[in-house]
């Protein structure tokens, strides 16, 4: 499998006046390979949007690199460039709400992106708007109608139907069920699998559902303040969480069935997420970690290769700084924070 | 906070089947082991509400006929889609219906022998905010944004309690420490804009809780907030239950926190409870097709995926004018005929869990395989 996005040392900081500067994505390094999906977890205000933004062109970088299919992409996009990639890489995203246009009708929403970037006649993209309204579970006559005259689920399938009509190769999902009742998110999600199979679509999937990016992806990558701190098979990364961090963060998560429920010790990570205004040097999640050392408050982990029961695992933690206690012993640490793709 | 212990017990209604422990308590204090009592009587007994609101569209029958009741002490959940009316419900016995547009056109909710919905106030003390106390998913919405924290919290005290200004403003800080607000006494000075949604939460909970209310009602507490955030919350929620010994009326749609918290569990669509019992109960021997479909739609944390997320398909009906027969006709999997014409009665489906469909329903003419009634994995 080779890698069809690879963000290397991705980097996105906002400036915000007084000499303030936001680390919103720092240094971040991650493969997505075709035809996969990774779930991309962490609280808000970790950067997930931003690092899929960042991907997309649709915020300039900082520093570090994007390439997608072999090419690096611009570090600034140009008009020139979007019209270029729109075809290739879209995003989904999370308020089915906001995001449509309401002066707009449905068809025209989805039509635009193939009147902007295609040269195909109003005919043709009326046909293929038609065939996208039924592929997405809406019907054809669902075209003349505007955004609020649909459900919060439909209006989503909308925002499917306007991404996937450019028959992009690459699609961030931006928490693209967060808004949505719990039957709806099921028939979303069910939607997006069907259309990521016979499409061969290869997606980033960010979410905070934990049960959900697990059920969803092949790879799980979870952020916190700006970094990537753990990456592997989402079912290792779920069931045997290696940074303190996601295990506190899974942990957090409510199962539901009483019976796990009820016997389960309080979990709950002390504080809140600080802010990632001006961080210096040390590991992040320093202040708020259970099994803090001192080395922890000087020196950033870097992403340490772990082995791991069914694939490759990297955590961002000096626990893990021979390889942890899964690895055998000799497998040193890929050291640096600029560790390779994943 | 107050003398008062943790009442154990139960009434009869809804829930729990068995006569042992309630299998939901997690603070290991004595009501684990005591046996529960069925003869106490509920704490709030809410008897066949109907709430409707008049809009340009026509009426929207928001809430038809829901009857439940709330056990001292214990923590009853309300779970169902978006608009099939928790809110409206909670908001009744608040006293919170806009009218108009809105109208109670029928329905009581007791509590201690007085009538919530028609009486609102009680020997001169508004039972809103004293006997019963009330959050929502916004924080922000529920906080004064020119006001200090501690102040709006004092406010509350003067108004319900009488306290003086200077007492209620200690107790105001005590509060925020009871809600682990770090240096509360600081954060006391503080306009709400400067918490954090966690922080905020928890305020809003000290300010609900001031007044020792009997029932705590928390509308989407953690809905706005990440998971780690909600995990914190629960389990203050969970540890102020154990010590203050009040129920709580947890509205949500995430089935996970209803396995964190509650005893018993009432499953609402399109307007009307359509299951209550106990948690274990409905979790594990539901016997409505719709919490089923709850159950399936949700990922579980079964290590094999084959089993699949089962959507439901389309969507509520319309509350303008709702089905005659049972609303969950349109996207039930094992609908029959009768279910279109006949709305479907409440039967037992074991002790103190009830389920309105025609599916297991005794009196139903169908033969039906108990395809709900197995052990353990109902999804
Ligand atoms: N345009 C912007 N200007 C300044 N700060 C921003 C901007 N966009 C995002 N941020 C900040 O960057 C951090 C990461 O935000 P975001 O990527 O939206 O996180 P997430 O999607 O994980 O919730 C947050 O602290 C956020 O406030
Ligand atoms: N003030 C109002 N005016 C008109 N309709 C209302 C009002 N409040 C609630 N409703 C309607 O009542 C129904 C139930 O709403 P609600 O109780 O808020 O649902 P939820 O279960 O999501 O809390 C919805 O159809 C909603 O549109
Ligand atoms: S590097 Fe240190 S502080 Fe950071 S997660 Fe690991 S043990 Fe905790
Ligand atoms: S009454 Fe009929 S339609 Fe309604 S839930 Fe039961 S089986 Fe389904
Ligand atoms: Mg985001
Ligand atoms: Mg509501």
């Amino acid at each position: 499998m080779s890698a069809l996005v690879e963000a290397k040392g991705l980097t996105k900081h906002f400036r915000i006046g007084r000499g303030q500067i936001v680390h919103a994505v720092d240094d971040m390094s991650l493969d997505i390979h075709e035809r996969e999906i990774v779930g991309l977890v962490g609280e808000s205000g970790s950067g997930k949007s931003t690092f899929g933004k960042a991907l997309l062109g649709l915020h300039d970088k900082t520093a570090g690199k994007v390439r997608f299919d072999g090419e690096t992409l611009p570090g600034r996009y140009r008009p020139a460039d979007f019209q270029r990639y729109a075809s290739r890489m879209q995003m989904i995203f999370q308020d089915p709400y906001s995001s449509l246009n309401p002066r707009m009708t449905v068809g025209e929403i989805i039509g635009e992106g193939l009147r902007l970037h295609s040269d195909l006649s109003g005919a043709e993209i009326r046909e293929r708007v038609h065939d996208w309204l039924r592929r997405v579970g809406l019907e054809p006559d669902h075209a003349s109608r505007y955004p609020h005259e649909f459900s919060g689920g439909q209006r989503q399938r909308v925002g499917i139907a306007r991404a996937l009509i450019m028959q992009p190769q690459f699609v961030v999902c931006d928490e693209p069920i967060s808004a949505l009742d719990v039957s709806v998110q099921a028939q979303i999600v069910r939607l997006l699998g069907e259309l990521k199979s016979s499409m061969g679509l290869t997606m980033l999937f960010i979410a905070h559902d934990l049960s959900m990016v697990r059920y969803v992806s092949d790879r799980m990558a979870v952020m916190y303040l700006g970094s990537l701190i753990e990456v592997g098979v989402s079912d290792d990364v779920f069931f045997r969480p290696k940074h303190p961090y996601t295990e506190l963060l899974i942990g957090s998560n409510p199962q539901p069935d009483p019976r796990i429920e009820r016997g389960r010790e309080t979990v709950a990570i002390e504080g809140e997420i600080p802010s990632p205004v001006n961080v210096g040097a040390g590991c992040r999640f320093a202040g708020r970690c259970p099994k803090v050392m001192s080395v922890c408050r000087t020196d950033t982990p870097p992403l340490f290769k772990v082995r791991d029961e069914t694939g490759e695992r990297r955590v961002a933690c000096h626990l893990y700084a021979d390889g942890g206690d899964t690895a055998p012993s000799g497998v040193q640490g890929n050291g640096g924070s600029n560790g390779g793709g994943v | 906070m107050s003398e008062r212990t943790v009442r154990d017990g139960g009434a009869p209604l809804p829930g729990n089947p068995r006569g042992d422990a309630s299998p939901d308590r997690r603070d290991g204090g004595d009501s684990d082991i005591a046996p529960q009592r069925h003869d106490e009587p509920a704490l709030l007994a809410v008897d066949d509400l109907h709430v409707e609101f008049d809009t340009y569209g026509g009426v929207v029958k928001a809430v038809r006929g829901v009857s439940f009741s709330v056990r001292p002490g214990k923590t009853l959940a309300i779970v169902g889609e978006s608009g099939c009316g928790k809110s409206v419900t909670v908001q009744s016995i608040m006293g919170l219906i806009p009218m108009p547009p809105g109208r109670i056109t029928s329905g009581t909710a007791m509590l201690d022998g007085i009538d919530v919905i028609h009486q609102k106030v009680v020997e001169g003390e508004d039972i809103r905010g004293s006997r019963i106390g009330m959050i929502f998913q916004d924080p922000m919405s529920s906080m004064n944004p020119t006001m200090t924290v501690g102040d709006q919290i004092a406010e509350t005290l003067e108004v319900h309690r009488g306290y003086t200004r200077s007492q209620a403003y200690a107790r105001a800080v005590e509060l925020l420490g009871m809600t682990h607000i770090p240096e509360p006494a600081e954060r006391a000075k503080q306009y709400p804009f400067v918490f954090s949604g966690g922080m905020l939460q928890r305020a809003i909970i000290a300010m609900a809780i001031a007044c020792e209310p009997d029932i705590l009602i928390a509308d989407e507490p953690t809905t706005a907030l990440d998971v780690t955030i909600q995990a914190q919350i629960l389990d203050l929620l969970d540890e102020l239950q154990a010590t203050t010994g009040m129920a709580i009326i947890l509205i949500t749609h995430n089935l996970g926190v209803v396995a964190r918290l509650a005893d018993d569990v009432a499953v609402m669509y399109a307007g009307q409870i359509v299951e209550k019992g106990s948690s274990e109960e409905l979790f594990h021997q539901c016997a409505h097709p719709y919490t089923l479909g709850l159950r399936a739609a949700m990922p579980g944390n079964d290590p094999h995926r084959e089993q699949g997320l089962q959507a439901i398909e389309g969507t509520p009906p319309d509350m303008f004018d709702p089905p005659r027969g049972c609303s969950y006709f349109a996207r039930c999997p094992h609908a029959m005929r009768l279910c279109e014409d006949r709305l479907p009665e409440r039967f037992e489906v074991s002790p103190h869990h009830y389920a309105s469909c025609w599916l297991q329903h005794p009196a139903s003419p169908v033969e039906v395989p108990g395809l709900y009634r197995g052990e353990g994995e109902a999804a």
